[in-house]
Order: structure tokens, then C-alpha cells, then sequence
């Protein structure tokens, strides 16, 4: 029942974007969503449209993954293309009750759902192509220059990999208590919300108690392996920049500077 | 209350890079009143057969009959079929959420909404079911007790719902020798005093071999036996080869056998220890 939640899920492979390294790919990610919000005419989007099939592509992740990324979000795309539709000003070319579509609001409208895609696109197409670990690493020797100014890097880089780490097993555990207090009658899904409220304290209580108890079993486990913080701590897997990241980095430049002349010189 | 099941197919993540046949298909038949080992190697898919016997988990395809009702039809109340057949799961302390050790066991009974008369008779009976005693224990968090206690009360808060087929899913993991044995033999009078099904998990030939009426054997998702016990020791080969061993003292029979002893198999050491000392002396008298 837990099955469908897919936060950071990522599917293992071996392909020139798995490879990547990846401060590299969150380099480019970055680049490609900023590339995203230069976009003013609708044929810059022919250059994004390649760029996200190359990169797709390359990395053989089933298509439906990358779209199965957009459904939570629906609600969301749709709400800003409703919201643009109706609120812009300009020549109106319809009109349903009181509610007008103006012309300027059709084109706006898709405008932002196209951006808003893309956007959610190309950040699961990150997600789903790098392990947590490895996202986690990118991104803790990315955050290392601004150590100097207080930035505790390591410190939220091994937060962040705990809390990725422990989503999957939450859940199963979750899973596992619900069904357990199913056995024994429970009810989750129906009932008004005060009682569906209620119906959740045998299933909060043992995975709190859980959650607890994971928790001090793992720093107790990090303690027993002289765990100390991140001072002069070195690394089993160093990353490295290799030729592959020097050329995906050359391709995000030449699609950035495509994005720049579709916006400033192409009239 | 029959148990059946007919080419049980269970996948885990169908149609995605993640899939996994978990059960490949399974079919049996379980007696009323049977007590059923049910055996496999790690992973091989014991926790998701018993799953789907109470609907918790829906079969890719297959049918399972409660005594002769398809639950997974859509007239069928789950409710009403998880009140019949009481699952114990793995580590089931892990589910003790209540302030005292009554509340906890009542949980059941109060979600069938029973009187406050029934639910303590059930609640009394169960505790005593399981070996504790209800007048010390009742009042007590259930987070203070021991290992083994918190087992036993959870395992009584399914049996205060007086199912008429319990599973239990290794209720024996994580416990020492003498607090396994104790479950172990209250499992057993419960069958007897209850005449209720049991079918019991278990990944340890010794702990089941001599409770159990017959053995269903799990192999990567496919049944690879289902027999007495003794008919199954026979098959000691295969049986190590799927990573099950059989008990020691069937295999020590079988290696005295081998070696020209005129022995019966055995499945209890106080059976081969009397089977023995026959021999000998009949030897003796010979
Ligand atoms: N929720 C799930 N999602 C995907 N695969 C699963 C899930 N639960 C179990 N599996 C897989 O199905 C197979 C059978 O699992 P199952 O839990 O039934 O094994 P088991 O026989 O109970 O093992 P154990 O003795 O370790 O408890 C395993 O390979 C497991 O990895
Ligand atoms: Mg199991």
C-alpha cells in the first residue's frame, strides 16, 4: 500500500550518466533548471527537448519512470496552468461564465507548464540515475569552499544520507506494523477523520518506539567504528573528474549559450 | 475450517525493474485442526504465503479458499476473515502500543466491539494461554517486561481474538534456547487444549520436527514437500540442498541405519534414545 511513495527512488545501472560524477551532475542539473527560467520563446524549448532525450536516453531509464515523477505534482502543473489561463490581461478569445481566456494567458499558461515538466523532469532524471550515497557525497564536496564561513558540510551531508537511508525502511516498517494491527482488527480507512485520527495511535506508537530505537542502535554502531565527525575523515570511494565529465560539462555549456542566443538574439 | 489454496502466484513490483516472483504457483490443502510446519530458507517466501491466508497481502493470481470461501472475492468482510485466522507476525513485540498489558491484549476484542464481560474473560484467558499470569502482569506497561514477556503478550493479544487458525511466523527468533522451548511447548498445549489450526514459520527443522503433524517445505516460492515429518527426513539430501538440514538425531539414526543398525527413524531424542537401548538389548538377549 506504501509501494507507490517514490521519493529519491533510483534505479541502478551502468551507462555514461550513471557514471557521471556526481558533483558534476548536480552542477548540470542546476545549470539545466537555470536554463530553464531564460526560456522566452517556445522554440528554446527544441533545445531542451534534445538535451533531455539525449540525456534520457543515454541513461536508459524507462521513460514512464521520468513521468511517474510528475504524478504528486499534477495538482500543482494544473493549478498554475488554471491560475495563468484565467488571471492574465490581454486579447480575450473566449469567455465561459465570468471567467475570460485571453490569448496572452494560453500561451503563458503553457509556457509555465512546460517549465514546471522540465523541471520536475530533469531533477528526477538526477535523482534517479544517482544512489543516495553518492548525491549525499557530491553534494557535501560541493558545500566544502563554504566550510570556511561555518557551513557544517559534512555534518548535513551525513544527515541527509541517514535520512535517505532510513526512508525505505520506515516505511516497510510501517507497512509491517499496520498490517500487524490489521490482524488484530484495526481499521485505517474508514471512519470520519477524528477516528481515523484515532485509529493511527497503534500504528505512530511502535514506529516512533522503532524509529527510537533504530536511531540509537545506529550511532551506538557509528560510535563502535570510531565515528567522530567529519575532521581528517578520508574516503573508500574518491571521487574523480574524469573525460565523460569534462564533455558533459562542454554539452551543458554549448545547450546554456543555445538557450542565451534563442532569448537575446533571435528575434 | 479447511485451508486451500489453488496455483498461488505472488510478485513483488510487477512490471518494474524491481520485480521479484516471490510465490510461484503454490497449491495445498490444510486440514481443520492440522498443525502445519511450514520450512524455507531464508527468503523463499514463507512470511508471503502466510500473508495472503488473512488478506493482508492480495495474490497475483491464484485463489485462496477459507472453508470454502474465496477471500478475495468482493462480497467477502476481511474483517471477518482476520478475525478467523490470527496472524502472529515476526518480532510482534514490535506492535505492543498501549499504556498496560491488558489494554494491549484488548485491542483485538474491542475493535470486534464486545462487552467490557467478554473482552476481560478473552483477555484473562489469553494471558493465561500463553503461560503468564494475568494478576501480576495486567497492570503493568508492556514496555517494562522482558523480551520473552512482550512475545507472549502479543502473541495473546491475537489469541484474544479467538481465531480458529493461528499462524505464527517464527515466534521463536531472537530467543534463548530455554525461552524458545517454553513457547514452543505452550504452542503445542494450545493446539491440544484448542483444537484449533496452527500452521507455525519456523527456518529450524529441530524446533518443529517433533510439534508438527506434517511439514510443508518452501524452496525459492515453490512447494517442494509437504509430508509427515518423517516421510520428509528421508529426503535429507535434498533437503540440505536447499539449505535446510534435518535434526540431528534423524540424522544420527540414519548414519547408524547406514551402518547396519536395525533402527526405525526417529524424531524426538527421547524416541531414538528408547529405539537405541531396544536394539541393544534385544542384540544382548539375541
Ligand atoms: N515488500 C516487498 N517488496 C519486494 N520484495 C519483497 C517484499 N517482501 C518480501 N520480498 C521478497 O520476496 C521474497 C520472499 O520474502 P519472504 O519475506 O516471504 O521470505 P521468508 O521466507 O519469510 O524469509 P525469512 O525466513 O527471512 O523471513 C524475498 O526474496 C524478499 O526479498
Ligand atoms: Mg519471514
Amino acid at each position: 500500500m506504501l509501494k507507490d511513495i517514490t521519493i529519491g527512488q533510483y534505479i541502478p545501472g551502468d551507462t555514461p550518466i550513471h557514471n557521471l560524477d556526481p558533483r558534476i551532475k548536480i552542477i548540470i542539473t542546476f545549470a539545466f533548471i537555470a536554463a530553464l527560467f531564460f526560456i522566452n520563446k517556445f522554440f528554446g524549448y527544441l533545445f531542451v527537448v534534445a538535451f533531455m532525450i539525449m540525456a534520457v536516453g543515454l541513461s536508459k531509464i524507462p521513460v514512464r519512470y521520468i513521468f511517474k515523477g510528475l504524478k504528486p505534482l499534477l495538482v500543482i502543473i494544473l493549478l498554475t496552468v488554471a491560475l495563468n489561463i484565467f488571471m492574465t490581461e490581454g486579447e480575450v478569445i473566449y469567455t465561459i461564465w465570468k471567467l475570460r481566456i485571453t490569448k496572452e494567458g494560453l500561451i503563458q499558461a503553457a509556457f509555465m507548464a512546460l517549465r514546471l515538466i522540465f523541471l520536475i523532469t530533469g531533477a528526477s532524471l538526477l535523482t534517479l540515475t544517482t544512489s543516495p550515497i553518492s548525491l549525499t557525497d557530491g553534494i557535501e564536496k560541493l558545500l566544502n569552499p563554504l566550510r570556511s564561513i561555518g557551513v557544517p558540510a559534512h555534518e548535513l551531508a551525513m544527515m541527509m544520507t541517514i535520512a535517505l537511508r532510513f526512508i525505505p525502511t520506515l516505511l516497510e516498517e510501517t507497512d509491517k506494523i499496520m498490517k500487524a494491527q490489521m490482524a488484530r482488527g484495526a481499521d485505517f480507512e474508514t471512519g470520519n477523520i477524528i477516528s481515523r485520527a484515532r485509529a493511527m495511535v497503534p500504528l505512530l506508537v511502535p514506529l516512533f518506539i522503532s524509529a527510537f530505537r533504530r536511531a540509537d542502535e545506529l550511532a551506538l554502531a557509528m560510535e563502535a567504528r570510531c565515528y567522530r565527525g567529519g575532521e581528517n575523515r578520508t574516503r573508500m570511494k574518491q571521487l574523480s573528474i574524469e573525460f565523460r565529465d569534462y564533455m558533459a560539462l562542454i554539452i551543458t555549456i554549448v545547450f546554456f549559450l543555445a538557450i542565451l542566443w534563442s532569448r537575446y538574439f533571435v528575434k | 475450517m479447511p485451508i486451500k489454496v489453488e496455483n498461488l502466484v505472488h510478485i513483488y513490483s510487477k512490471d518494474t525493474v524491481f520485480q521479484h516472483v516471490a510465490l510461484d504457483d503454490v497449491s495445498f490443502t490444510i486440514e481443520d485442526g492440522e498443525f502445519i510446519g511450514l520450512i524455507g530458507h531464508t527468503g523463499s517466501g514463507k512470511s508471503t504465503l502466510i500473508q495472503h491466508l488473512n488478506g493482508l497481502l492480495k495474490p497475483t493470481s491464484g485463489k485462496i479458499y477459507i472453508d470454502d470461501v474465496d477471500i478475495n472475492s468482493k462480497d467477502v468482510e476481511l474483517k471477518f476473515i482476520r478475525q478467523k485466522v490470527g496472524l502472529v507476525f515476526q518480532y510482534p513485540e514490535h506492535q505492543l502500543f498501549e499504556e498496560t498489558v491488558y489494554k494491549d491484549v484488548a485491542f483485538g476484542p474491542t475493535n470486534l466491539k464486545l462487552s467490557d464481560g467478554e473482552i476481560k474473560d478473552r483477555v484473562k484467558n489469553s494471558l493465561e494461554l500463553v503461560g503468564l499470569n494475568y494478576e501480576e502482569i495486567k497492570d503493568k506497561s508492556p514496555f517494562d517486561l522482558s523480551g520473552g514477556q512482550k512475545r507472549r503478550v502479543a502473541i495473546a493479544g491475537v489469541l484474544a481474538m479467538r481465531p480458529k487458525i493461528l499462524i505464527l511466523d517464527e515466534p521463536t527468533a531472537g530467543l534463548d534456547p530455554r525461552g524458545r522451548d517454553e513457547i514452543l511447548n505452550e504452542i503445542k498445549s494450545l493446539h491440544k487444549k484448542e483444537k484449533i489450526t496452527i500452521i507455525l514459520v519456523s527456518h529450524r527443522m529441530e524446533d518443529i520436527a517433533r510439534l508438527v503433524d506434517r511439514i510443508l517445505v518452501l524452496n525459492k516460492g515453490k512447494i517442494q514437500f509437504f509430508d509427515t515429518p518423517s516421510r520428509i527426513f528421508k529426503e535429507a539430501e535434498t533437503l540440505e540442498s536447499i539449505g535446510l538440514g534435518i535434526p540431528q538425531v534423524s540424522d544420527l539414526i540414519r548414519q547408524l541405519r547406514k551402518r547396519g543398525f536395525p533402527i526405525e527413524d526417529c524424531i524426538s531424542v527421547e524416541e531414538a534414545k528408547n529405539a537405541i537401548i531396544n536394539v541393544l538389548r534385544g542384540k544382548k538377549n539375541a
